[in-house]
């Protein structure tokens, strides 16, 4: 299989299974290749960057227990991981066990075979052997405050509470950040040895205790490629940015249109600008419906770290949309100009190929979208 | 004994419906179905050695509780698999 610089793929993981999508083919100009796992969860699905063939599917279904599925010829045979996350049996069968696996990072350049994973509920694990065995990583699982802190089944998301958002410091391997909801953001800077909350400035919900890693909320954290000290977070409470080796999180989503609020799932950056990101923001009103506020989507973009913010809804539908997008459903290439895709709750895939400026959908009637990952150009990802 | 796998889990059985494995408890029985179908074990039972939410275990009529429910002398054990919600 040969693939040009211009072809691009997409993947696409849903409720009910995992679909990739290559530009090139079908009536909107991209082929769908899928179902692939039809009826399974599949909470994440990423291609290895360092390779550019290998990819991993975090799998449930809604009645078996979680796996992690591998292909290392971009999708056309599968093999189950022979170990999967699991958590430390402890003593009388009263210990934590892993419900889904829900999301996955490769390691660095310079670590091939690592993969670290997140799951729910909150557990972090490694794998060095390209996610065929997982072992528990770091302090995190079993520590007395973490497991205070991550709470209970009670205390997180919906579906579930999710330990997200693990960044590797392209720098360095030991420098590491994971957000957990509820639980917070953390940072290690000696292989996750040791763990430090890092929650200045950040706001929680009104009445709760700003200083409890407990009641932070962070939906999605983002690391800039083009300057790995910049840091953007979506979070339950506000869109914030952080310049290390600063330590305060500086609420950037005030500037925000007040009618549209700074609440949202996914947060996507630019490859080489660092002052460029962009979000999807949700109405978080009252009982917070999570949808788009007014039933008017749009993508908001910042090209100046924050400090003013644009409606990027070019080609979505001006009225009548009630969408939700998840934290893992948004996704930005490297490509110049970059592209946007975001897919939907109601199982639509939307595209950009100018930075937000103009969207079309190029797939619809796909089941509940959870992760939208693009995959590297010239890579192996085909069917 | 005989084993019969729900249909969720067949795709470890190479879609066989009833297979044979051997042991005098649950537990026994599970794992020696871990070492002929790699994997299937986790699928049922997670990693605190607890059976899973949706996964019950019949043999003789009755509903086994937990892993060590004996098994001696039992020819058939039913895997089954709540199917519900949307």
């Amino acid at each position: 299989m040969t693939q040009t610089p211009s072809e691009r793929s997409l993947l696409v993981a849903t409720r009910k299974g995992a679909w990739m999508l290559r530009e090139g083919g079908g009536g909107d100009g991209w082929a769908v290749d899928g179902p692939h796992f039809l009826g399974h969860v599949i909470s994440h699905l990423m291609l290895d960057p360092r390779d550019g063939r290998t990819l991993l599917a975090a799998a449930r279904t809604g009645h078996l227990g979680p796996t992690v599925f591998r292909s290392e010829d971009g999708g056309r045979h599968w093999q189950e991981a022979s170990r999967p996350p699991a958590f430390a049996a402890a003593e009388g069968g009263e210990g934590r066990a892993v419900d889904q696996v829900f999301w996955l990072t490769p390691g660095l350049a310079s670590e091939p075979g690592r993969w670290l994973a997140g799951t729910s509920p909150q557990g972090l694990f490694e794998s060095l052997d390209g996610g065929d065995t997982w072992s528990p990583f770091s302090i995190v699982n079993d520590d007395t405050d973490y497991r205070r802190w991550m709470g209970t089944v009670q205390d997180g998301t919906p579906d579930g509470p999710k330990l997200h958002s693990i960044l590797i410091d392209p720098r360095d391997p030991a420098h590491l950040i994971f957000a957990m909801s509820g639980g917070g953001v953390h940072e290690s800077t000696d292989g996750g040895a040791h763990f430090t909350p890092m929650l200045d400035g950040l706001e929680v919900v009104e009445g709760f205790d700003v200083a409890d890693p407990t009641f932070h909320d962070p939906h999605c954290v983002r690391r800039c490629p083009s300057n790995p000290d910049r840091l953007y977070q979506q979070n339950h409470c506000g869109i914030y940015r952080l310049d290390q080796p600063g330590r305060r999180w500086q609420r950037i989503g005030r500037a925000m249109p007040s009618e549209v609020g700074d609440v949202g799932f996914p947060l996507v950056v630019h490859p080489r600008d660092d002052n460029c990101a962009w979000v999807f923001p949700m109405d978080a009103s009252s009982v917070w419906p999570s949808t788009s506020p007014g039933g008017r989507p749009a993508v908001y973009g910042t090209r100046d770290g924050g400090e003013s913010w644009q409606r990027l809804d070019g080609g979505l539908p001006a009225s009548q949309a009630w969408w939700t997008v998840k934290r893992q459903a948004m996704a930005a290439d490297a490509g110049d100009p970059v592209a946007l895709s975001f897919g939907t709750t109601s199982g639509e895939l939307w595209l950009s190929d100018d930075e937000g400026a103009h969207w079309r959908c190029i797939a619809r009637h796909l089941p509940e979208i959870y992760a939208v990952e693009f995959a590297s150009t010239g890579t192996g990802v085909a069917a | 004994m005989k084993v019969l796998i729900p249909s969720a889990l067949r795709s470890y059985t190479e879609q066989q419906v009833w297979v044979e494995a051997a042991g005098d408890c649950l537990g026994e029985v599970l794992d020696d179905l871990d070492r002929q179908y790699p994997g299937i074990r986790f699928r049922m039972v997670d990693e605190q050695s607890r059976i899973r939410r949706h996964i019950r275990m019949f043999a003789g009529g009755e509903q086994l509780a937990g892993l060590d429910a004996p098994l001696t002398g039992t020819t058939e054990l039913l895997v089954v698999q709540a199917l519900s919600g949307g």
